[in-house]
């Protein structure tokens, strides 16, 4: 044993210069499975995509180049508008999220609260539910002739509308689910943020006779301003590529398609349903380029508002 | 006549150049073919067939594959573009031209299907050539709901009703304050707006495949049939009752007295223990100008990459024999074969029902399923545009008028 790493030290000293090289090596080779994924599943389509998206492919494969037809007729498409008014009002409403779940991480945050496990494991079951079972649920809950929502909505005398066939309730109905399905893992982020504040800025506060209102918006909150820059960042990315919830959840055949059709479902109908490849690689590269830029937006604001501590 | 001479003698080169080749192939042991279908109530059924098929032919195996029909086409579309589409799949008349010209599919040669309505079979035709075996026959049917009838005091339907009887009868079913309807008006086409538009002497699309005809006087007359139900005479629930529950599960809450509906729906109406005995059918009612019913069956398609097309094609006609679609009948299944002379026992197995009624007044007026090179493209469209009229958001002749304009922009692509 010992014989063998007195061996291996005296072969790194008489050969210098080996041993970083080797750090080296074994760095690409421990993250090769990672980029050898990330290359083969998320660089290669991108690059795919971006030269579908001008051409013209036929069904069964075979492109022929169109150069930017397929940009120049989705900006006149308003159906485009139309998808991308619902998916970015569709994003904002859950943002509304964002505050929601900061004030639940507080609540859960709360010294010496009974069955904590319990709630914190409560609010993260939308999490790992399958997005699939989700969006059904909420179907039936929503449903107009036969939805708990609508039995409540009537024992207290309301005649609840058709909530996910309405163009008018649509598309905020969905959000609902939205905002109810990502609270649980924004909340679990902003758990670990409210964790990460050290106990004595509030100990101090105290004795200055702070209350504890004022230590949550003096103290709290400026503190949880990375926690909320990364949460917001990261469900607006997700609410952006919107396509589950209402695929699931909408009728092809609905009146309210029109009024809650986002971007990634105007591309499953257009590459999916109609088989125009092109004209769908073009509309995921807008999507891209959307994504792309409000997050860079939001790079740029944050230098405004984040205190880093 | 010289050049005529010539390519028939190409032709042959060809084609028994293509025997020979794969003769040698198959002769050497046991070879697999893969099936795909996308309906799993149907998997008891054609497990049978495959065994039956297995027994005559010891030398083959069939792997049978079964994808939702969500998946379905979006599957078999990939693979059909990567040269690796199942040996023998099911097909529909919808799609059967964008595959047939895409190179997927395999001509059926010297296939007799004069036992098969002409209707389903014309369907599999494109540029002359058959490139589906007939297996099923779905027509669609007026279930009415008996104790409603017998509660208002109305007769049932029968196979002279038309138009005007079934409007008569289902605002004396209509019930406001029990929110009790007359008929049920999803926007269907198969069985609803496309016969209506047709039995008012409008059409779908021109025979050619390269017109409209959503803007015909017919045409607008049998699409505002179904809205005026809804919106003007309020005989049937807004359209988003409709799309919000499934309106077979609507129609077995006893709420709803008539449903045009699929002949396949017996299966799961007799399932249901409560309401199974209280529903019969009846054919669809006459409209002004004629009858009309579009049958839709399915067929089994031969993939033109096939490894094994002698074998594969063997087994697409022997799905359409007559004992395979007698064991389709015997099985009492969704699917009832559309091969003459198979039916009965599918007829028998639903003793409640007048199906075999309601067959024998309807296929003599069946219309094959309106089609083009890529339905799904304008289909999409009518479907986007119509849901506006159903809702009662838009006039159904503006609607009519918008879908036959992009329509025929989409045909003239084509």
């Amino acid at each position: 044993m010992l014989l063998t790493e007195e061996r291996a030290a005296a072969k790194a000293a008489a050969q210098p210069g080996r041993r970083p090289r080797c750090d080296w090596l074994w760095g690409y080779g421990l993250i090769a499975p990672m980029a050898l994924g990330l290359a083969v599943f998320y660089l290669w389509p991108i690059v795919q995509t971006l030269y579908l998206s001008f051409t013209e492919s036929g069904v069964f494969g075979g492109q022929t180049w169109v150069g930017v037809d397929n940009f120049a007729a989705l900006f006149g498409d308003e159906e485009m508008l139309g998808a991308l008014r619902n998916t970015l009002l569709y994003s904002l409403l859950v943002l509304i999220g964002v505050p929601l779940a900061i004030v639940i991480a507080a609540l859960l945050n709360v010294p010496g609260l009974r069955g904590l496990g319990f709630y914190r494991t409560l609010y993260f079951l939308p999490v790992v539910t399958m997005p699939a079972a989700v969006g059904l649920t909420w179907r039936y809950l929503y449903n107009g002739d036969f939805g708990l929502i609508n039995y409540l909505l009537g024992e207290i005398g309301i005649d609840g509308p058709y909530w996910v066939s309405d163009p008018e309730f649509a598309i905020y109905a969905i959000a609902v689910v939205g905002i109810w399905s990502s609270l649980g893992y924004n909340a679990v982020l902003f758990l670990a943020g409210l964790q990460g504040i050290p106990k004595h800025y509030y100990e101090a506060a105290a004795i200055d006779g702070a209350g504890r209102m004022r230590q949550f918006f003096r103290i709290t909150l400026p503190l949880l301003t990375p926690t909320t820059f990364f949460v917001m960042v990261i469900t607006l990315i997700n609410a952006l590529q919107v396509f589950d919830l209402v695929y699931l959840m909408i009728d092809t055949k609905s009146p309210a398609l029109a009024g809650s059709r986002t971007i990634v479902y105007l591309f499953y109908e257009q590459g999916f349903v109609q088989n125009s490849r092109g004209y769908a690689a073009a509309i995921a590269v807008v999507l891209l380029a959307l994504i792309l830029a409000l997050t860079a937006l939001q790079f740029r604001l944050q230098r405004r508002w984040v205190h880093y501590e | 006549m010289r050049l005529r001479m010539a390519l028939v003698a190409a032709l042959a080169v060809t084609l028994a150049g293509c025997g020979s080749g794969t003769d040698t192939t198959t002769k050497s042991g046991k070879i697999t073919i893969s099936y795909a279908i996308w309906e799993k109530n149907d998997q008891v059924s054609t497990q049978k067939i495959i065994d039956a098929f297995q027994k005559q032919h010891p030398d083959v195996t069939v792997k049978l594959e079964i994808t939702p029909w969500d998946q379905y086409w979006t599957k078999l579309q990939t693979a059909a573009a990567g040269g690796a589409a199942p040996d023998v799949f099911w097909m529909n008349s919808l799609n059967v031209r964008l595959y047939a010209k895409g190179g997927v599919l395999a001509p059926i040669q010297n296939a007799d299907v004069s036992a098969f309505p002409q209707a389903i079979v014309d369907g599999y035709r494109y540029d002359g050539k058959l490139y589906g075996m007939p297996r099923d026959v779905g027509l669609p049917v007026l279930w009415y709901d008996k104790e409603l009838f017998d509660k208002a005091g109305v007769k049932y339907p029968t196979a002279d009703w038309t138009w005007d009887d079934l409007r008569a009868a289902a605002k004396k079913l209509t019930d406001p304050a029990k929110k009790q309807y007359g008929l049920l008006a999803p926007m269907w086409d198969q069985g609803g707006f496309y016969p209506t538009m047709i039995q008012a002497g409008g059409h779908v699309i021109s025979a050619d495949g390269k017109k409209s005809g959503f803007d015909e006087p017919g045409s607008i007359q049998g699409l505002e049939f179904w809205t005026d139900m809804i919106n003007k005479d309020k005989v049937a629930p807004p359209a988003q009752a409709t799309t919000d529950t499934d309106p077979v599960q609507l129609f077995m809450t006893g709420k709803y007295a008539m449903y045009y509906g699929g002949s396949w729906l017996a299966t799961a109406f007799k399932a249901n223990t409560e309401r199974g005995d209280k529903v019969d059918v009846a054919p669809l009612p006459k409209g002004p100008t004629q009858e009309a019913v579009i049958l839709l069956g399915l067929a089994n398609a031969v993939s033109a990459k096939s490894e094994h097309p002698v074998e594969s094609a063997q087994f697409a006609t022997f799905l359409s024999s007559e004992e395979a679609e007698k064991i389709l009948s015997d099985t009492g299944g969704a699917s009832v074969s559309s091969r003459a002379g198979t039916q009965d026992s599918w007829f028998n197995a639903f003793p409640n029902y007048h199906l075999k009624e309601a067959f024998d007044a309807s296929i003599p007026h069946g219309v094959p399923y309106p089609v083009s090179l890529n339905t799904a493209k304008w289909q999409d469209v009518q479907n986007k545009l119509l849901a506006e009229a159903w809702a009662g958001r838009r006039p159904t002749a503006d609607a009519a008028r918008e879908i036959a304009a992009q329509m025929n922009e989409i045909l003239a692509k084509e």
